[in-house]
């Protein structure tokens, strides 16, 4: 009933090609909207931004910029942890060389150097595909991990070895380090993963993302179409990565506050990547689904048995989460490859038609 | 070397200059002939037919003509000019659009991005404008679609159009994969046994939308095709192959009355 499309019939192409060619689904979104920059920064407890609001929207964005390379193009990556590190280490260097630098452009700029490193190592993907390319992708993880502890120049020579945000100000506010207010830090997140996210749907939807998709369906008749395949898997490349590289600066500017290389190893391609599973591949919205589902899940095994009033050990919690998570990846494989996006797209349809059954 | 004389077929149609002309092609694989000295030409407005018995190199030849191999020896001339060896996308954007003898749609796409595929060749707006969905971006975004829906009418596909390919009929998905090959605008088509694996309906439909489009548009037409009455009825011109050999080349019924065609067909007595 709520979701009824009848008489709403398009009248031109624009229109039919508009962003929500369903009245619904904008409705929704603007909800969404109000939640997550109003009510959400009005309501939420410190606890709340620092282990749900900002760390889901930052993983929502890593997970977005691989769901560009794997589930659009169509191109296998275990190298995402390693590039989200070259985008905080880039923006640690530019942060620390040039202070007078506006962070917020820092952050944005930091994804260039990772997108240029992502091509680099998106060369392979030219001639080899699906498992030897993320054997090849395995090898940029394992590099610049170690590049990120050997090269002293990169954490400025700090005895301790790891990258610490300094108090960053903007417009007299602090935005990002020890001083800086959570919900400062939201705002800066929520800003830049709303804009990623927008310019991701259009690329996504528009000629590039048709491209991307054919190479991933079939490349051979991709090329005999006119499809420059090169082309267009190093800009998959260079977009993911500079995706990803943003979001690992704002993963220790914004969330961490501080870094030691071995957080960028491979747990952490392995998390973004299962956010992506679970949300669903070659799908914009399936990265937040998933995003909030892994970072929330570990964060509602804590709190639950203390409601119930069940004692039950840390440790045990953390097993508990590892063992959910598992079987949830398996489940999703087995029962819905296309994941979280997918199950709400069912859902959808079912709902237009709701209550008739046809 | 371009020939303006052009002929005139027994429906009355003027058929144009050489379009296309195959220079002594040959094509081996290591030790393997797969064509052999072959030369033909294709004319502006024709239905040219390639035919052969199993693994006479009807494929290769139309894989050549794509692109898709380098021949080893021979030369490949196109709109008056030669070739020079390039790669099958380049191939593509200079007007040369093909099907596929197993369908190769984009299977995850509804049918309308697989035939907006077909559009990627006249689609030239920057990163940043379809970042933005702005200016030039939409603008182009919006007239090919105008372009597409003009290809879904024309192969009657409309009612299909957001369906996703994946779970399309067999007959359909052969059709998406023509509309996928026309909305390139393309001055010459490449049709790989079109009717492969089609009951005789199909057939039928397929060959009308053949026809339809080398008459309304005047897309040139190069095609493969096992059944013999569609390609005697639809072509202009036949060239017949055997082991990698031309042994062949006219009107239907010129071919149809060659001794060395009805051997290879047929057989011989020894």
């Amino acid at each position: 009933m709520l979701y009824r499309t009848a008489g709403q019939f398009k009248t031109s192409y624009k229109t039919d090609q508009a962003l929500f060619p369903i009245r619904q689904d904008a409705i929704l979104l603007a909800i969404i909207l109000v939640f997550v920059w109003v009510i959400f920064p009005l309501t939420a407890s410190e606890f709340t931004f620092q282990a749900i609001l900002i760390p889901v929207l930052i993983f929502a964005l890593a997970s977005m910029g691989l769901n560009i390379l794997t589930g659009f193009a169509g191109q296998l990556s275990l190298g995402t942890g390693a590039f989200m590190g070259v985008g905080a280490y880039a923006c640690y260097k530019m942060i620390t060389l040039m202070p007078w630098m506006n962070p917020i452009v820092a952050i944005l700029l930091s994804g260039v150097f990772s997108a240029g490193i992502g091509v680099v190592f998106g060369i392979p993907s030219l001639r080899i595909k699906g498992f030897y390319l993320a054997i090849a992708t395995l090898a940029a993880q394992f590099f610049l991990v170690w590049l990120f502890e050997k090269w002293a120049w990169l954490y400025n020579y700090n005895s301790s070895g790891a990258i610490q945000v300094p108090n960053l100000e903007m417009f007299g506010t602090y935005i990002s380090g020890p001083q800086a207010a959570s919900v400062t830090e939201y705002y800066v997140v929520l800003f830049v993963v709303t804009l990623l996210t927008m310019l991701c749907i259009n690329l996504t939807r528009g000629n590039l993302g048709r491209t991307w998709k054919a190479t991933r369906d079939m490349d051979i008749a991709a090329e005999l179409i006119g499809i420059n395949l090169m082309k267009s898997k190093l800009t998959a490349f260079a977009i993911s990565s500079y995706i990803v590289g943003v979001a690992g600066a704002l993963y220790v500017f914004m969330w961490k506050g501080a870094a030691e290389p071995n957080v960028f190893d491979i747990p952490l391609s392995f998390q973004v990547l299962f956010i992506a599973i679970i949300g669903g591949l070659g799908s914009i919205m399936g990265n937040f689904l998933g995003a909030i589902l892994i970072v929330g899940l570990p964060v509602v095994l804590n709190l639950l048995p203390n409601l119930l009033g069940i004692p039950i050990d840390s440790a045990m919690v953390e097993h508990l989460n590892i063992m959910i998570v598992g079987s949830l990846i398996i489940f999703f494989l087995i029962i819905e490859p296309h994941g979280l996006a997918r199950l709400w797209a069912l859902i959808r349809e079912k709902l237009i038609i709701w209550p008739f059954p046809h | 070397m371009k020939d303006t004389e052009g002929y005139m077929t027994a429906d009355g149609r003027q058929i144009g200059g050489v379009l296309m002309e195959m220079k002594n092609i040959t094509l081996r694989f290591g030790g393997v002939v797969a064509i052999q000295d072959i030369s033909f030409d294709i004319r502006e407005g024709e239905i040219r037919a390639i035919i052969g018995p199993n693994g006479a190199g009807k494929s290769s030849m139309l894989n050549v003509i794509s692109g898709f191999y380098t021949p080893s020896e021979g030369e490949v001339w196109y709109k008056g000019s030669k070739r020079p060896p390039m790669k099958p996308f380049e191939v593509a954007r200079l007007g040369v659009a093909r099907t596929f003898q197993n369908i190769a749609l984009f299977e995850g796409m509804s049918v309308l991005d697989n035939v907006m595929t077909g559009r990627l060749t006249h689609m030239h707006a920057g990163i940043g404008a379809q970042a933005l969905w702005w200016g030039k971006a939409r603008d182009e975004e919006i007239e090919n679609r105008r372009k597409v829906e003009e290809v879904i009418d024309f192969l009657e596909i409309q009612a299909i159009r957001k369906t996703p390919v994946g779970n399309l009929p067999y007959g359909l998905k052969k059709r998406v994969e023509l509309a996928r090959a026309l909305a390139a605008e393309p001055s010459i088509l490449l049709l790989d046994e079109p009717m492969a694996g089609m009951n005789v309906e199909e057939k039928e439909d397929m060959s009308r939308f053949i026809l339809d489009v080398n008459d309304e548009f005047g897309t040139t037409i190069a095609l493969i095709e096992h059944d013999m009455g569609v390609v005697m009825d639809l072509s202009d011109r036949v060239v017949v192959m055997d082991y990698g050999k031309k042994i062949g080349d006219g009107t239907p019924d010129e071919v149809r009355n060659n001794q060395d065609v009805i051997d290879a067909y047929l057989g011989v007595a020894h």
